[in-house]
């Protein structure tokens, strides 16, 4: 056997830590897994009843949707956006960077309230669209719920656009442009391409994050129509099946965790996160 | 938003990639949505309904003498402070002894360590509410302030370590070795040398790991008791079964805070920095 090194003495700054997260997340994480496959009779039941149940994978397929949907108008709102932050004076992109972050700083409740004054029978988006004669009421609706997640998740798209958009050399597009390419041509041909590795990463990561959202979905949602979240809550606090809750967990987590792991490989997800979860206080970076 | 409707340039005038017009209005739309909801919550704070109608009726600070003085929502938001500021000692404490010690260490096992202390962050939610509800329900700590203090810290963890270990990128190592050799020990260095030049990593990782804590509602709502809940999870009844406008004026009142402290944060920082 080789000699072993000595582990540094620096572990036992890191051991508190670890020892918090082990008990708090892997212990009871650990736990559920053991749950999930019945421990302690080895069954794989729970994993396919969720798939044969009838309930959950259409309660999955919705949550699938309603994801997909929030990501699109994420990336269609957060897209332009980005680039208006790449184009602008200095000391407006501080301020359009402030505003991407209001989101952050604004309490997960009081959001949701304000999301339901906004949306509910007779609000103003309903006043406004009863001046045309229309009803519009996406309080209680699957629509609510994109708008409202849409707004919370913008950010994860704006932040990682902006960081690749930033990169492109424009000249590029003068270049396109001097050899008498179209500007929406140019556009296609060359930025868009750039600015892929933005946009994938935006997309996994708002689409990862749109999965496991419980509070919105139970506030604005309609019942009828829950979504995953919803749906393991009810599980474990309603119906005390523990095993078939853990189940869930465990699908909702590996998916969210493979996606992440891919959209960390594709932008250094993770690391944006720290970032955004630095500029919630520092502001801009 | 009159300058945007203001007649565009002929081509000539206009230069070679100029923004459009139609983009600096989406744009503009778009900061709109970002800052919409606060915008709402602050003027219905006001309202003398004892509905969620909007727009508010009347002018008054009867939701506000509420909030401040109904003992449900005072305990709630004792609640939170007192959870928010043990989670975040706790969180602040271990999460920068971790970034200390991994600041120092590499290889394959300090950065699995660290992926793991991160790992809350991307986990849902909702799936951590959920086993540890579980597990909880065994411990017994459902519903109790340890078990609060303990879900609260073990989230706010990687707020403190990415802002420490980001202070920690700047510093010299030269300066220990410097105090070392003259004389003073590990916990003298920390306290003399270390200590001051990362404050301000250490400062934004406690009040992050604060607000992550007063903020979180999920697990909160998995962890509640009729005995002990936070103020999140008392705005949520009020939303789902009270109907009690309070929550316009508790919603006011965390938004400011949780405002003026990141720009105080922001304030300091820059100042700092100069």
């Amino acid at each position: 056997m080789s000699k072993r090194r000595v582990p540094s003495p620096q572990w036992l700054l890191v051991l508190p830590a670890l020892a918090l997260l082990t008990v708090i997340l892997l212990v009871p994480l650990g736990r559920s897994v053991g749950r999930s496959v019945g421990a302690p009779v080895w069954t794989f039941e729970h994993y396919k009843a969720l798939f044969t149940d009838g309930v959950t994978l259409t309660v999955l397929g919705r949550t699938a949707a309603t994801a997909a949907m929030v990501t699109v108008i994420a990336l269609l709102l957060g897209y332009p956006y980005a680039y208006v932050m790449t184009r602008v004076g200095p000391r407006l992109r501080g301020l359009l960077m402030v505003i991407v972050l209001v989101p952050f700083w604004t309490s997960v409740m009081a959001r949701n309230f304000a999301w339901i004054l906004i949306l509910q029978r007779n609000g103003p988006v309903d006043s406004f669209f009863q001046l045309f004669g229309l009803h519009v009421v996406l309080f209680e609706s699957v629509s609510g719920v994109v708008v409202a997640m849409s707004q919370v998740l913008l950010p994860f798209m704006v932040l990682p656009l902006f960081s690749t958009l930033s990169s492109i050399d424009r000249r590029l597009l003068l270049a396109a442009r001097g050899l008498g390419s179209h500007p929406v041509k140019a556009f296609w041909r060359i930025y868009w391409p750039l600015s892929r590795g933005g946009v994938v990463s935006g997309v996994i990561l708002v689409f990862t994050l749109s999965l496991g959202f419980y509070v919105t979905p139970a506030l604005l949602g309609s019942p009828q129509e829950s979504l995953v979240a919803q749906l393991l809550g009810q599980r474990t606090t309603q119906l005390l099946d523990f095993e078939g809750a853990s189940a869930l967990g465990m699908l909702v987590l590996v998916v969210t965790l493979v996606l992440v792991a891919w959209a960390n490989r594709v932008g250094g997800t993770i690391s944006a996160i720290g970032a955004v979860a630095t500029t919630r206080t520092e502001g801009r970076r | 938003m009159t300058a945007v409707l203001e007649k565009a340039p002929t081509r000539r005038e206009r230069a070679v990639d100029a923004i459009p017009w139609w983009l600096k209005l989406l744009a503009g739309v778009v900061a709109l949505y970002f800052v919409l909801p606060t915008l709402f919550v602050i003027p219905m704070s006001f309202s003398t309904a004892t509905t969620f109608q909007f727009p508010p009726k009347g002018f008054s600070f009867h939701l506000y003498e509420n909030f401040f003085t109904n003992p449900v929502w005072l305990d709630a938001l004792r609640n939170s402070v007192v959870v928010a500021l043990l989670a975040s000692l706790l969180a602040t404490v271990v999460g920068t002894a971790a970034a200390l010690g991994l600041h120092n260490l590499q290889g394959r096992l300090a950065r699995f360590a660290r992926t793991l202390l991160m790992i809350s962050i991307v986990t849902p939610a909702i799936v951590i509410a959920v086993a540890i509800y579980i597990s909880f329900l065994q411990w017994q700590l459902v519903g109790t302030l340890a078990g609060y203090v303990l879900a609260h810290a073990a989230i706010g963890v990687p707020f403190v370590l990415v802002s420490v270990s980001s202070a920690l990128g700047g510093f010299d190592p030269k300066l220990l070795r410097a105090s070392a050799s003259l004389g003073a020990p590990p916990v003298r260095t920390f306290l003399r040398v270390t200590a001051p030049l990362i404050s301000r990593g250490i400062v934004t990782g406690a009040v992050f790991a604060f607000v992550t804590s007063f903020d979180e509602v999920v697990i909160a709502l998995f962890l509640r008791s009729p005995a002990l809940q936070t103020l999140p999870v008392q705005m949520y009844n009020s939303v789902t079964v009270e109907i009690d406008p309070t929550i316009a004026a508790s919603s006011s009142v965390v938004v400011t805070a949780v405002t003026v402290t990141c720009l105080v944060l922001q304030f300091v920082g820059s100042r700092r920095k100069k």
